[in-house]
């Protein structure tokens, strides 16, 4: 690269109002919620500004709540159910679309097609699947299933590992709502194919002489996916992984269109827990928007960081 | 590996199908029936499973087309007299916004590509001191959870008097679509020869006369890949356009959400609208998917 002082110069000046405007909008902006988080400001258009007392008053108020509780219990949920369904379906589809002799683009073609789609979208559909009246109850009833789930509107905690009457500060059954299973099924539908995607770029990338010579040694079908392919998609499921929980933990419009809060905040996530105060308690919105946010930060930073070294080295 | 988000050297994803790397092994190319028991089961099993990916879509159709006679007991129900009616209804409700939705998402996708393509040019091909860090803190913005900032982005279009106006939504869009297109551009122009800008810079060219008369030539595929992912991106969006757009701006996302009633929901109506929110974007993977794959698998993806 031809490079002299004056070129780098021009180059970092035009770089800069991009970086600037997103400085400001990012990282300026997230100073301002957290300020607002431990403020005063309620509502108005005049802002209260002065610190609440006591310090940090906000988070305190928060994690003594219900609702609070109930979504962070949910967020977990969530996450892990979806985590398990959208990447283990994602690796077995791109494993069986990457070796299938007919039709490979139309099957990859339709397990993508969902990602294309709304959250909005899926979430109505969905909604109507599992519609209690109309929905797959109906198949449930038809194999005897006398009292099936009421889905999204069910306050059934499966699994509770507490009796919130005891105690003073957990005041929700920590478990797997039923109500989140549906909204569940919906976005790993939604996103199945984005982790097959990945895997498929991952199996294209093994080098055929791996598997051929473990072919030659005599390996079977289950030693040269354990030993061969599942350690070189490695990168592959960190990146379906981080992507994936990001897109779990900031979960919001599949919810809205689907159930919103539900009972007893069973179906409740912090993105809904934001919107609702945000025409009521700025300060409490904000305290919220913050922890998603450090959660969302706890797994993006270390990715973009490995990644940032990574291109260093090389 | 093609994953890897921030590899430039392994980053070929983006690139035109004409770059594409080599096929480590000439692959037979397919279409042949399968030829061992274990073949016949992968397609079998590809088929049931594709199918069942298909029942979403099968039930949003079928309960749009039971237009007159209202959606059906039973969601898998086919129904008796198919009709369009339901979609006569879903477009009355839906055209403002729909319109709303095209205002919004063509231009807000545009610049961004176009800042993006800007960026990543000089990113790959002019690095300076620092500029890996900084294009690092730029990604950022690409994760954070929108909540973390929208009292402040509320306040600051409420500043401008641009709060609830499709060109506040659309100023919104091009900030926080900067990151994505910069690190998609980024990663394509990885791909382009050095040797080309090397050899315009040797002819006297600069930095900006090298990127319109050498770079955006070779761009269009670049364009293509993040135009399409930021059109979807954009299109799909909900939770701007539900915090920061009055009635009048509602992008069509927001007016579909609110078709679910609070008492009944018309299901063939709510289906028959999805359809029309849903058909750009679908027809857009359709026809382009392959570019549609390149920009999700091209870097990291919202």
């Amino acid at each position: 690269m031809p490079h002299n002082v004056k070129t780098s110069r021009r180059a970092a000046w035009i770089f800069a109002p991009s970086l600037l405007v997103s400085f400001l909008f990012v990282y300026v902006f997230i100073g301002i919620t957290v300020y607002i988080s431990l403020s005063n400001w309620k509502i108005g258009t005049s802002p209260n500004l002065t610190l609440r007392q006591p310090f940090g008053g906000t988070y305190a108020e928060l994690v003594q709540e219900q609702r609070f509780q109930a979504d962070i219990r949910n967020v977990v949920v969530f996450t892990i159910i979806f985590l398990v369904l959208a990447i283990l379906g994602g690796l077995v589809a791109a494993l069986f679309i990457h070796h299938v002799s007919v039709g490979k683009g139309l099957f990859r073609t339709v397990f993508l097609l969902p990602y294309a789609l709304s959250f909005i979208v899926t979430g109505v559909a969905w909604r109507w699947i599992f519609a209690p009246a109309t929905g797959v109850n109906e198949i449930l009833r038809s194999m005897g299933i006398e009292n099936p789930p009421g889905w999204t509107t069910d306050t059934t905690i499966l699994g509770a590992l507490n009796d919130p009457s005891g105690t003073d500060f957990l005041k929700v059954q920590f478990g797997i709502p039923v109500a989140l299973l549906p909204i569940i099924f919906a976005a790993a539908w939604q996103l199945v194919g984005f982790a097959m995607a990945m895997y498929l770029a991952g199996l294209a990338s093994i080098p055929e002489e791996h598997l051929e010579a473990a072919n030659v040694d005599g390996a079977n079908v289950w030693q040269r996916l354990r030993y061969i392919v599942l350690p070189q998609l490695w990168p592959s499921t960190i990146t379906c992984f981080v992507l994936l929980l990001h897109v779990a933990l900031k979960i919001f419009d599949l919810v809205v269109a689907m159930s919103g809060s539900g009972p007893g905040f069973v179906t409740d996530v912090p993105g809904i827990y934001i919107y609702n105060y945000l025409t009521s308690r700025y300060d409490k919105a904000s305290a919220m928007a913050i922890i998603l946010l450090l959660l969302t930060l706890v797994v993006i930073v270390p990715y973009l960081v490995r990644g940032y070294r990574k291109e260093r080295k090389a | 590996m093609a994953v890897e988000t921030l590899e430039p050297t392994t980053s070929r994803s983006v690139q035109a199908p004409r770059q594409r790397p080599k096929k480590l092994a000439p692959k037979p190319r397919s279409w042949s029936i399968p030829r061992t028991a274990g073949g016949w089961i992968v397609l079998a099993v590809c088929t049931l499973a594709t199918l069942g990916m298909l029942v979403p879509v099968y039930v949003i159709i079928t309960t749009a087309l039971s237009g007159s006679t209202g959606a059906p007991n039973f969601f898998l129900a086919f129904p008796d007299a198919p009709s369009l009616g339901a979609f006569k209804g879903a477009w009355t409700k839906l055209h403002g916004s729909l319109a709303n939705s095209l205002q919004i998402t063509v231009p807000a996708a545009l610049v961004s590509c176009l800042l993006g393509s800007i960026n990543g040019y000089v990113l790959s091909k002019f690095p300076f001191r620092g500029s890996n860090a900084l294009f690092t803190v730029l990604l950022v913005g690409m994760f954070i959870p929108f909540q973390a900032v929208i009292i402040p982005v509320f306040q600051f279009l409420n500043m401008l008097h641009l709060q609830g106006s499709i060109i506040g939504l659309i100023l919104v869009h091009i900030i926080y679509g900067i990151p994505i297109t910069t690190l998609i551009f980024r990663n394509y122009y990885e791909g382009i020869p050095t040797a080309i800008i090397e050899a315009a810079s040797i002819d006297g060219a600069g930095i900006w006369k090298t990127y319109v008369r050498v770079m955006l030539p070779l761009s269009v595929p670049g364009f293509v890949v993040a135009g399409i992912f930021q059109c979807t991106n954009i299109w799909n969006d909900f939770l701007f356009g539900f915090i920061l757009a009055s009635p009048a701006a509602w992008p069509a996302t927001v007016t579909l959400n609110n078709l679910i009633g609070t008492t009944t929901v018309d299901y063939s109506e709510l289906m028959a609208g999805a359809v029309l929110v849903a058909a750009p974007t679908v027809l857009l993977y359709l026809v382009l998917g392959r570019f549609f794959v390149s920009g999700l698998t091209a870097g990291a993806v919202k």
